[in-house]
């Protein structure tokens, strides 16, 4: 069986998986990270959704040997040392972004991503079609979409810019 | 999922062997059409070959053509300065296939393989009269589709690049399935310098097509009004839960005039 290693949440790890294991089964029973979730069988919601060197991808939908040598982030590693959360969960939580909580972890983690990656500024357009690969069945997506856009000042330290009309 | 043995081969030999020996062998580059088959158990691979170690993720702008490499995701086809400059409407294209997790991972040659005939790339590939790359030859685009999911690749065979020629104009119109973003039906079309293409792609019982009435039409005038009256068959749509044929068939004409409207 393939014998992998990686860094998970800043921590080396390794593990010896199937060669059919997905990443999301071994961040879940293996490495007990059961913050990412399972929510479809089509690749579909996003629940899964995690980091792998900086890139939001499903991790249902990606065998775990791929991530071998990887950088993964999970919801998990988010929290900073202190333990206060990182802007984008103080956000979901200032905003209500999140009633039954099981969409949250994959929504989080794409929302970072689509933040980091519109140093330039992000308009509410451009968060909604950001987040066409999360499913959220409680909040209607409001409440995320303004969350996101609360968080992108705190993660790059300065005022949103207003889009031009 | 089956269990299966993982390979990762450094070169496009090795890679070309690992899948020419074992019938059973099986090619992954983005995964986002195979893991889930996988998950499935609708395929049973001995070997799964992953092509992402073989140096095919590049965008090249040589020589008044744009050359893709198989494995290059859809994001970064999306995001490409060359690829915004040369034929936008690609760019736009891959920027609105599926989600932003599926544009990290998923790869222009895995699309082509595919060929599923809701996918956007193939209706690109045919209107723009682009060349497939193999390991063993050079396809063109006209020889390459062969109805859904089917395509003149051997078995085994390894695309490795896509050469587009550059148009002088072209644009991509797409009604998405609100879910999975697959074209319910997408159209494409291209004026070049050989003369006016039209591809369409979710509509058609075998896949994607050329629309010869419509490039006809646009031929002499390249403008949505070209199209007025000029219906496509109902009886070559394909028809699901997501649309009748009567309605794919509406739906062509619909997006064809947006797409003509919206060439740049
Ligand atoms: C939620 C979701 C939404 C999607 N929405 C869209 C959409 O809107 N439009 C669209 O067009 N597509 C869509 N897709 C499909 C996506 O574009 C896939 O990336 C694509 O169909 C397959 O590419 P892949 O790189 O993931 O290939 P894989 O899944 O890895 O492979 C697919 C097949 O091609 C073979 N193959 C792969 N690469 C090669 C190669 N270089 N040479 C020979 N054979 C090869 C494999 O053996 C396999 O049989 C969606 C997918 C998902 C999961
Ligand atoms: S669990 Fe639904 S996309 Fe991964
Ligand atoms: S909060 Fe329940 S699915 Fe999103």
């Amino acid at each position: 069986m393939p014998q992998i290693s990686l860094t998970v949440n800043g921590k080396p790890a390794s593990a010896t998986v199937e060669a059919r294991t997905l990443l999301v089964e071994l961040l879940r029973d293996k490495l007990h990270l059961t913050g990412t979730h399972v929510g479809c069988d089509t690749s579909q919601c996003g629940a899964c959704t995690v980091q792998v060197d900086g890139m939001s991808v499903k991790s249902c939908t990606m065998l775990a040997v791929q991530a071998d040598g990887a950088n993964v982030l999970t919801i998990e590693g988010l929290v900073n040392a202190d333990g206060s959360l990182h802007p984008m969960q103080a956000m979901f939580r200032e905003y209500h972004a999140l009633q039954c909580g099981y969409c949250t972890p994959g929504m989080v983690m794409s929302a970072i991503d689509l933040v980091e990656t519109h140093p330039e500024g992000l308009s509410e357009e451009q968060i909604r079609h950001g987040l066409e690969g999360n499913l959220c069945r409680c909040t209607g997506y409001h409440n995320i979409v303004k969350a996101i856009a609360a968080a992108w000042p705190l993660m790059h330290n300065k005022a949103l810019p207003v889009a031009a009309e | 999922m089956y269990d299966f043995t993982y390979a990762k081969p450094a070169s496009l030999a090795d890679a070309a062997k690992a899948l020419g020996a074992d019938a059973e062998a099986k090619a992954l580059a983005g995964g986002m059409t195979f893991i889930p088959v996988l998950k499935q158990r609708l395929n049973k691979p001995s070997t799964v070959v992953d092509l992402s170690a073989l140096g095919l993720n590049y965008i090249k702008l040589e020589g008044g053509k744009l050359m893709i490499g198989a494995m290059t995701p859809h994001g970064s086809v999306a995001a490409s300065a060359d690829v915004k400059k040369a034929i936008p409407a690609l760019a736009e294209l891959a920027g609105n296939i599926g989600d932003r997790q599926v544009r990290y991972r998923g790869t222009i040659g895995g699309s082509l393989a595919n060929n599923d005939p809701s996918a956007c790339y193939p209706s690109a590939v045919l209107a723009l009269g682009a060349t497939i790359k193999t390991n063993e030859r050079s396809i063109a685009t006209d020889d390459y589709f062969q109805g859904m999911f089917t395509t003149a690749l051997n078995p085994g065979e390894i695309i490795t690049e896509v050469q587009f020629p550059i148009p002088e104009k072209a644009a991509y119109a797409k009604f998405a399935n609100p879910a999975s973003r697959y074209a319910m039906v997408g159209v494409f079309v291209a004026k070049t310098a050989g003369g006016v293409r039209v591809a369409v792609t979710g509509a058609g019982q075998n896949g994607v097509f050329r629309h010869a009435a419509f490039e006809a039409a646009l031929a002499k005038s390249f403008t949505p009004d070209a199209l007025n009256g000029i219906a496509t068959p109902v009886g070559d749509m394909n028809a699901d839960i997501h649309g009748s044929a009567a309605y794919r068939a509406h739906l062509v004409g619909v997006m064809a005039k947006r797409a003509v409207a919206a060439a740049k």
